[in-house]
C-alpha cells in the first residue's frame, strides 16, 4: 500500500509528478537541484506537454537530470546545450525544448553558444543554476564565485586583481534583442519555490508562444561545495548571494 | 526527369546534393575553401521548398553540437568546414561517434599546420583516420576525387552514416572543392517523415510517448564495466565497417610493373602520370582508395604482390604511406611523393621523382599507349590556385 491509495483524493494536497522517476538522486544534501528538477517535471506535466518535451543536459552535477525526469533528453558536451537545443528546435518546431545548465556550463565555457542561443531569439527555455561553484570537480571557482569567496582554485578567496569579477550573466542576456524573459528566482522557502515554478511555466509558455529565448536563473546552494550545512548554505545564501545577484524580473516582454 | 547535368564548383555540387537528398539541417561557419557550400545552400534557400534548416552557426564548435542535437533527434544533419574549423569539430565528432548518432562531415582540407594557408592540402589524413578526437573512435572516410563524387559522396555519407548510425566524413580538399566540372546531380528526393523516422531511430529524442522508455542520448557512462562493454560493441560495428564498407578504384592495375597510390585530387592528378609513364615504356598502376577508412589493405596486398614497387603521392608530408606499408608489410619499396603547404605537383614531376624514388629505368623507343581517364588538367589547378590566391582566408 503506497501513500496515494490511504490519502482520500480529496484531501490530497502534495504528490510528486509522475514524471519524476523514483531512481535514488546523486544529489547532495540540502542542493537545490532536486527542487529544480521537481519544479520543471510539474510544469511539464500541467502544460500536458510529456510527450512533446526533450531536454538537454549539461556538464555539472546536472550531467544526469536525464535519469530523474521522464522525458527525453540528449545530454550535451560541456557548455553546448544551447547549440544542442537550438537545432532540435528548429528541425521539430512543434516540441518543447529546455536546457539545464550550471554557471560553469553556461557563463563559462558556454558563454558564446548561450549568448548567441539567446541573441538569434531561439525558442527554447534555459534553466540556469547558479551556486557560484564547480560542485561536480569538487568545488572549484566559477565565473559567478563571489569576491572574497574560497574555492579549491582560489583557496584565499576570489580576488579581482587575479580573477576578475563575478559575472552576471542574466543582467547580459538581458540587453540581447532575442531574449524575451530573463528573471532570477530561488528555491530556498516554500513562497520562493512557488514563486520560481511560476516563472518556469510562464518560460515554457513563451517558448511555445515562440516569444523568444527565456532564461530562468535559480540562485542555488551548493552546501558541500560551500563546505557549509544546508541550513548555514541556505543563510550564507540569502545573505551573499542575493546582494550580487538581486532576485526578480529583470526583463519581461 | 531526364539527367541535369551542370558545370559547377565540388563545393556547390554538395550544397544541390544535400538539399536534394532530403537533408533535414546544415548548421556551418564560414572557411576559406569551403564556404560555396554554405553560400550555395542560402542561395538555393531550402527551407522554401524541402523545409531543410540552414543556419550560420557562431562557430564550428557550435555548429557541430548543433549537428548532434539534430542526429539526436534521428534527422539528416550535416556540417561542413577546413582543417581549422574541423580541428575545432573534433570534440563533437568525437561526442557524436559516442553516442553513435549518424552525421555528416565536410573537411575541404587547406595546408596547415595552424593557421596554414588557404591552398589545397591532404594533411588532415592523420587526423581523419586516426581519430582526431579522444577516446577510441572511428569516422567513415570518404574520399573524392571529382567533382561528380562531391555530389554522389553526399548520398553515399549519408547513407553509410545511418547505416551504422556513425559520423562519416567527406575528406576533401581546396582543388576537388575548387575547381568546376559537369556533374549529374541526383534526382530529389523526400526528406524523412516522422513515422519514417521513428522506423529508422528508434533511439532518437523526439518526445516521449507513454508507451515507451525514455530515449537518451549520450556518450556518458561511468560504471566502467559498462563503458567497456559500449567500447567493445563500437569495435565489433568498426570490424563490420572494415569488412563490408572498402572502396577503391583501380586504373590500369592489373598488369602494372609499378603503383601510384593516391587519394583525391592526388589521384586524379596521378592519372596523366600513368600516361606519362607508358610513353617512356613503363606500365604503371593506380590504385585510388575511395574510403580511407576503410582502408583497403586487402586489396593493395593483392596488387602489391604483382608489381616491383608503390609511390605514395600525397599532398602532406607523409601519412596515407603508413597505411600502404602496414597493408603491404614491408614486403616491397614503397616510396612517398608530396608537396607541402598548399603546393600542388604536376604529374611529370611525380613520374619524375617516381623514377628517382624507385630507381625506375626508362627506354623511351619501348614507348607504349595507356589510358587513364580525364585526370586534372594543369590549366584546371592553376586556374583554382589563381582563384584561391584572390580569397581571404
Amino acid at each position: 500500500m503506497n501513500t496515494i491509495d490511504i490519502i482520500k483524493p480529496e484531501n490530497l494536497v502534495y504528490t510528486k509528478p509522475k514524471l519524476m522517476n523514483d531512481n535514488p538522486m546523486h544529489y547532495c544534501p540540502g542542493c537545490s537541484h532536486g527542487v529544480i528538477h521537481k519544479l520543471a517535471a510539474e510544469v511539464i506535466e500541467e502544460m500536458g506537454m510529456e510527450d512533446k518535451t526533450i531536454g538537454v543536459a549539461p556538464v555539472g552535477c546536472a550531467v544526469f537530470a536525464y535519469n530523474y525526469i521522464d522525458i527525453d533528453w540528449q545530454e550535451a558536451a560541456h557548455g553546448r546545450a544551447p547549440a544542442i537545443a537550438t537545432a532540435i528546435k528548429r528541425l521539430m518546431p512543434d516540441k518543447m525544448v529546455f536546457t539545464y545548465q550550471g554557471d560553469g556550463d553556461l557563463a563559462a565555457i558556454g558563454t558564446a553558444e548561450t549568448i548567441h542561443a539567446c541573441n538569434r531569439g531561439e525558442n527554447i527555455v534555459i534553466i540556469f543554476v547558479n551556486n557560484a561553484i564547480y560542485g561536480m570537480t569538487g568545488g572549484q571557482m566559477a565565473p559567478t564565485t563571489l569576491q572574497g569567496m574560497k574555492t579549491a582554485t582560489c583557496p584565499y578567496g576570489r580576488t579581482p586583481e587575479l580573477n576578475g569579477y563575478p559575472l552576471k550573466i542574466s543582467d547580459l542576456l538581458v540587453k540581447l534583442e532575442g531574449t524575451c524573459y530573463v528573471t532570477r528566482q530561488s528555491v530556498q522557502t516554500a513562497a520562493a519555490v512557488k514563486k520560481a515554478k511560476k516563472a518556469l511555466r510562464k518560460a515554457f509558455e513563451n517558448s511555445m508562444a515562440g516569444k523568444g529565448t527565456s532564461i530562468v536563473e535559480v540562485v542555488s546552494t551548493c552546501a558541500s561545495g560551500w563546505k557549509m550545512t544546508p541550513d548555514q548554505a541556505n543563510k550564507w545564501m540569502v545573505e551573499n548571494m542575493f546582494v550580487q545577484y538581486p532576485l526578480g524580473d529583470l526583463k519581461d516582454i | 526527369m531526364s539527367e541535369e547535368i551542370k558545370l559547377m564548383k565540388g563545393n556547390e555540387a554538395i550544397a544541390h546534393a544535400a538539399v536534394r537528398y532530403g537533408c533535414d539541417g546544415y548548421f556551418g561557419y564560414p572557411i576559406t575553401p569551403q564556404s560555396e557550400i554554405m553560400e550555395t545552400l542560402m542561395v538555393l534557400a531550402p527551407w522554401k521548398t524541402t523545409g531543410m534548416v540552414v543556419l550560420q552557426a557562431e562557430s564550428e564548435v557550435a555548429a557541430i553540437n548543433m549537428v548532434y542535437g539534430g542526429a539526436g533527434c534521428g534527422k539528416t544533419v550535416m556540417t561542413s568546414s577546413s582543417s581549422p574549423g574541423v580541428s575545432l569539430k573534433q570534440e563533437g565528432i568525437s561526442y557524436i561517434a559516442g553516442a553513435e548518432l549518424p552525421a555528416l562531415i565536410v573537411n575541404i582540407m587547406r595546408g596547415g599546420p595552424g593557421l596554414g594557408t588557404i591552398q589545397p592540402s591532404q594533411a588532415d589524413y592523420f587526423q581523419t583516420v586516426k581519430g582526431g578526437g579522444h577516446g577510441d573512435y572511428r569516422v567513415i572516410t570518404l574520399a573524392p576525387a571529382s567533382v561528380q563524387e562531391m555530389a554522389d559522396f553526399v548520398a553515399l555519407g549519408f547513407d553509410l552514416a545511418f547505416k551504422y548510425n556513425n559520423p562519416a566524413m567527406i575528406l576533401a580538399d581546396g582543388i576537388v572543392g575548387q575547381m568546376m566540372e559537369k556533374v549529374i546531380l541526383p534526382p530529389f528526393q523526400p526528406r524523412k517523415t516522422d513515422a519514417e523516422i521513428k522506423e529508422r531511430s528508434p533511439w532518437a529524442s523526439v518526445g516521449k510517448p507513454a508507451d515507451r522508455k525514455r530515449n537518451v542520448i549520450t556518450s556518458l557512462e561511468l560504471d566502467p564495466a559498462e563503458m567497456e562493454k559500449n567500447n567493445i560493441r563500437f569495435q565489433k560495428k568498426y570490424k563490420e565497417i572494415e569488412e563490408n564498407e572498402v572502396r577503391y578504384e583501380a586504373i590500369n592495375c592489373e598488369d602494372a610493373d609499378y603503383l601510384i597510390i593516391a587519394f583525391g585530387s592526388s589521384a586524379r592528378i596521378c592519372q596523366k602520370t600513368l600516361e606519362t609513364a607508358a610513353k617512356e615504356g613503363v606500365k604503371v598502376g593506380l590504385l585510388r582508395p575511395i574510403t580511407l577508412w576503410p582502408f583497403p589493405s586487402k586489396a593493395i596486398k593483392e596488387y602489391a604482390k604483382k608489381v616491383k614497387g608503390i609511390l605514395v603521392m600525397e599532398l602532406n608530408a607523409g601519412q596515407m604511406i603508413e597505411d600502404v606499408k602496414l597493408a603491404v608489410e614491408c614486403s616491397l619499396p614503397v616510396k612517398h611523393y608530396g608537396r607541402l603547404g598548399g603546393i600542388v605537383p604536376d604529374p611529370d614531376e611525380v613520374w619524375v621523382a617516381m623514377k628517382d624514388e624507385l630507381g625506375i629505368a626508362t627506354d623511351p623507343s619501348s614507348s607504349i599507349k595507356a589510358n587513364a581517364g580525364e585526370s586534372i588538367s594543369k590549366e584546371m589547378i592553376s586556374e583554382v590556385i589563381t582563384n584561391l590566391n584572390q580569397m581571404v582566408p
